[in-house]
């Protein structure tokens, strides 16, 4: 094979594999992948975004400088046919071409450090301003709890922070901590990863600049379902997060002595969970005090759906094999019950 | 001068014996051998058992990531298949094989007829196998043998407190941290054996500046095993003190500390990868070299880049840490180490690279993997840097670009310069050639599986996929690079069924190696292949790096110029 048509093939790959490439990191909040580094939808994300363009581009400036002088000795410097077999000229070293070589990747490690050392201080030293909204969040197997101090309530699995204006900025800082094993909160639109550690307090900050639903998942193995313990952030205008608070501050508003909420009062469910308003006061398990104003179940694997609810009451391995919560053998008609009482507390 | 002994004798058949012994007198031969060349046979045939085994576990994964909510194995399955297959990998496949061709090398290329520690070598061997078996029984009695079994879930570096009693309930953690301990002793046994024997047992003649590349590196090995191993034992122990005695190391729940295992874990696992490429560079060192008929390029400076990078590599260790929440300066403190290693390693691209300008590339297998294994490990040094760059690592680490990263120096670095070691070295401890037409399809399959593999393992990992998950949701752009990353394995598991066949195949009818197939320059090709069992009847003198170029080309001798 000829070697233009080798370089031809060569470069219709690279082409192909740019275009891929190009396509795969389709950005916008709406795109196909509400995950992606690439379409950074706050400060942390949009720093540590502009900062990898940068670091990209140096390293490949060095692939490509490395790479050609790879392809070009092994093509240049092949056995020929018809080599008169002697052995080529022995070279031992020579130590200018070794100075050169190890001045210039001093040089550029130093350019790298200095450029990461600023975004490492940038990020993790940012002072909060006033104004910013704290949560608690500490990571159970396999859920979120989120506590909101100043407000006073808690709730689980999905987070709710209002969006924050560049121009004055209303972050959220959020208190990282563990009631079990490692974890890790990663939402890569909105910043990188900070571990929750039993014993150990950590903190992170977000400003997401436009109202939507970002998603992400832990990021740190921390048991069987470490796989379905999902993340999933709210970001709403400032009006629509103080009403939220405002429903959020009330106790539960599920209406009394239903027969479901009877079994739920007088089987192991209260072990577990809380409903704020009555003798519930579980802290093993997600609050349920305003399970309904939730989109999903079973930290974001499933819609919060009646059907859904009841399967998980019924059966919360289907949904999660190797969940902690059991299996609570209600029959039928209790199973409805139950779920009766769950879609009052609103 | 002592050189007529080193002037490679005609092609020749490997001695027959005139009886053939009897079976179990052969296994008996072989189970209390303490001669290098065996037990580097045996570990390299220990590693490659261990090899499938840790293949089949990675099918596993891939099949069940195949699709999103795939539901080929439970969760319980899977995890246990990721934390089997890293420990395998990494303990009972990279470091054995590696021990092994050093153990069968070294000796030869330094003109000694052994390890300077024989019993302690083979000891070393023994506590590996154990520690192997060890691990892998938990897949029987993980939960006490009434409860049947289960193997560890905790991953391969363990992270406490999923280790405490509470929440890794029966046994398999214990079968983990047993096996590894047994197996480093083993390890720990077996670096003093390089080291001891590198500095005692050099023939006349070679100085350390005279010594093969390869043996300077291993040197380096032997060292780091020293260093590294001691922290993971010594974090062994103290969870086994947690675990039975009432220990409150790792136990967060009585005030212990999940940080201090990670530190211990990754003092130990850092340089851990630089034992693995060490071995590696010394095998690219050797054959490079002799595939562009020229000597190694500035030999004295990749001896001291080796070194430098032995140094550094015990100070970079929390870069695997930069998400736990460390301070501003402790998280630049470790980007500044981590990126200062990139240097040294650089300078040893640079010089693989310049061993070939101006030579004659001779495109044989073992070249062709080495060749494979500077484009690959470029780019696993490049996406290392990516990776040292906390900010970056805040977002990528833990993810699949962090998979993609450490395979594509582990399949793409280590193990393509493992293929070309034992296409290189299979003729001297065999005595017959590896079959070059198969080695060419395994080397194109493996290539090709590999780069659909882990070139496209980086993509999910930019778009947000953790690692260790057992399955994923649909919707988040990740599904088709799953689809071909699984693929790739099809290509990467078909390689290696042609190289098991090639070697086994070749070692009964292969071509006759002779003494020294490649027209080599170092000690190893003076002797038979297989050599005796006193590797040398007398032994050699050397007087430079080369002693065969010297006895090829007495015209132009290495020892003429002031290297």
């Amino acid at each position: 094979m000829s070697l233009k048509l080798r370089t031809g093939m060569l470069l219709r790959t690279a082409w192909l594999c740019a275009g891929i490439a190009g396509s795969a990191f389709g950005q916008g909040p709406e795109g196909s992948n509400p995950t992606s580094i690439f379409s950074p939808a706050s400060t942390p994300a949009n720093s540590i975004y502009d900062f990898s363009l940068f670091v990209l581009a140096i390293c490949a400036a060095i692939f490509v400088t490395v790479f050609s002088l790879l392809v070009y000795s092994v093509v240049k410097y092949r056995k020929r046919e018809g080599d008169d077999g002697r052995e080529p000229p022995q070279v031992y070293g020579s130590n200018q071409v070794e100075l050169a070589w190890t001045v210039i990747p001093v040089l550029i490690v130093v350019v790298l450090f200095l450029a990461t050392a600023r975004v490492i201080h940038a990020l993790e030293d940012a002072l909060m301003p006033a104004g910013t909204t704290e949560v608690t969040a500490v990571g159970h197997q396999f859920w979120w709890e989120y506590r909101y101090p100043e407000l006073g309530f808690i709730t689980a699995n999905e987070l709710h922070v209002p969006v924050s204006d560049p121009q004055h900025p209303t972050p959220t800082h959020i208190t990282l901590l563990s009631a079990d094993t490692d974890h890790s909160f990663w939402v890569p639109r909105l910043a990188g990863k900070t571990d929750l550690i039993p014993n150990r307090i950590n903190h992170m900050w977000i400003d997401p600049h436009e109202t939507g639903v970002y998603v992400g998942q832990c990021a740190q193995y921390c048991g069987t379902q470490h796989a379905k313990m999902l993340l999933r952030i709210i970001v709403e205008s400032r009006a629509d997060f103080d009403h939220w608070v405002a429903e959020q501050r009330q106790p539960a508003q599920g209406a009394n002595f239903t027969p479901g909420r009877q079994i739920f009062e007088t089987t192991a469910c209260v072990n577990c969970h809380t409903v704020v308003g009555t003798n519930a006061h579980g802290t093993f398990g997600p609050d349920l005090t305003h399970l309904m104003s939730r989109e999903t179940i079973g930290a974001g694997i499933a819609l919060n759906s009646p059907e859904n609810l009841r399967q998980w009451v019924e059966d919360p391995d289907h949904f999660k094999p190797g969940v902690l919560m059991p299996a609570m053998q209600l029959d039928g008609s209790a199973l409805d019950a139950v779920t009766q009482y769950l879609l009052t507390l609103k | 001068m002592g050189d007529a002994e080193l002037i490679p004798k005609p092609l020749v058949a490997p001695p027959v014996s005139e009886t053939v012994q009897p079976f179990f007198d052969r296994v008996h031969g072989w189970i209390t051998t303490v001669d290098h060349k065996r037990l580097g046979i045996m570990y390299i045939c220990y590693a490659l058992v261990f090899l499938v085994i840790g293949g089949i576990e990675a099918t596993v994964m891939r099949i069940q990531l195949i699709r999103p909510h795939n539901d080929f194995v439970s969760p319980q399955v899977f995890n246990r298949m990721f934390t089997m297959h890293g420990t395998t990998m990494i303990f009972f496949v990279a470091m054995p094989v590696l021990f092994g061709f050093i153990n069968y090398a070294v000796p030869l290329m330094i003109g000694a007829r052994d390890m300077a520690f024989p019993r302690l070598n083979a000891w070393g061997f023994w506590m590996t196998a154990f520690g192997g078996i060890i691990l892998y029984f938990s897949f029987l009695g993980g939960s006490g043998l009434y409860g049947a079994g289960s193997a560890p879930d905790v991953g391969w570096f363990a992270y406490a407190p999923l280790t405490s009693p509470v929440f890794s309930v029966g046994h398999s953690s214990d079968y983990w941290i047993i096996g590894l301990l047994v197996s480093g002793f083993g390890s720990i046994a077996t670096g003093i054996n390089f080291v001891a024997t590198i500095f005692c047992l050099r023939c006349p003649g070679m100085t350390l500046g005279k010594m093969p590349l390869f043996v300077w590196l291993n040197l380096i090995t032997g060292g780091l095993v020293l260093l590294a191993l001691g922290p993971l034992t010594a974090a062994q122990i103290m969870l086994l003190i947690d675990r039975y005695l009432g220990g409150h190391f790792f136990d967060t729940q009585a005030g212990g500390s999940a940080i201090i295992w990670m530190h211990f874990f990754w003092v130990f696992g850092h340089p851990e990868v630089y034992v693995l490429i060490m071995p590696a560079f010394a095998f690219i060192s050797e054959i490079i070299p002799v595939f562009s008929r020229k000597a190694i390029f500035g030999y004295p400076i990749m001896v001291a880049a080796s070194v430098c990078i032995a140094f550094i590599s015990m100070s970079v260790w929390a870069h695997h840490m930069f998400t736990v929440g460390m301070t501003s300066y402790g998280n630049a403190f470790f980007v500044a180490s981590t990126m200062a290693i990139a240097v040294p390693t650089g300078i040893k691209i640079f010089n693989w690279l310049g061993t070939m300008w101006g030579g004659k590339i001779v495109f044989k297998v073992p070249m062709l993997f080495c060749i494979a294994f500077l484009f690959q490990f470029l780019i696993a040094g490049l996406t290392g840097i990516m990776l040292g760059a906390a900010p970056l690592n805040w977002q990528l680490g833990g993810s699949y670009f962090v998979v993609a990263h450490f395979h594509y120096v582990i399949v793409g670095g280590i193990l393509f310069a493992l293929f070309a070691g034992f296409y290189y070295w299979f003729p001297k401890m065999s005595g017959r050639m590896l079959s070059e037409k198969l080695g060419r399809l395994h080397f194109w399959l493996f290539l090709i599986g590999f780069h659909l593999t882990f070139d496209f393992m980086h993509i999910p990992g930019l778009l947000g996929m953790p690692r260790r998950i057992y399955t994923y949701e649909p919707g988040r752009g990740w599904d088709i690079w799953n689809l071909i990353i699984t693929i790739g394995v099809l290509f990467q598991g078909a390689g290696v069924l042609v190289f098991v066949y090639n070697m086994v195949s070749s070692y009964f009818k292969g071509e006759l190696a002779g003494d020294d197939p490649w027209d080599a320059w170092t000690l190893e090709w003076t002797t038979s292949s297989p050599p005796p069992d006193y590797n040398f009847a007398k032994i050699p003198v050397v007087h430079s790096r080369r002693p065969l170029w010297d006895i090829k080309h007495p015209e132009d001798p290495d020892w003429k110029y002031d290297q």
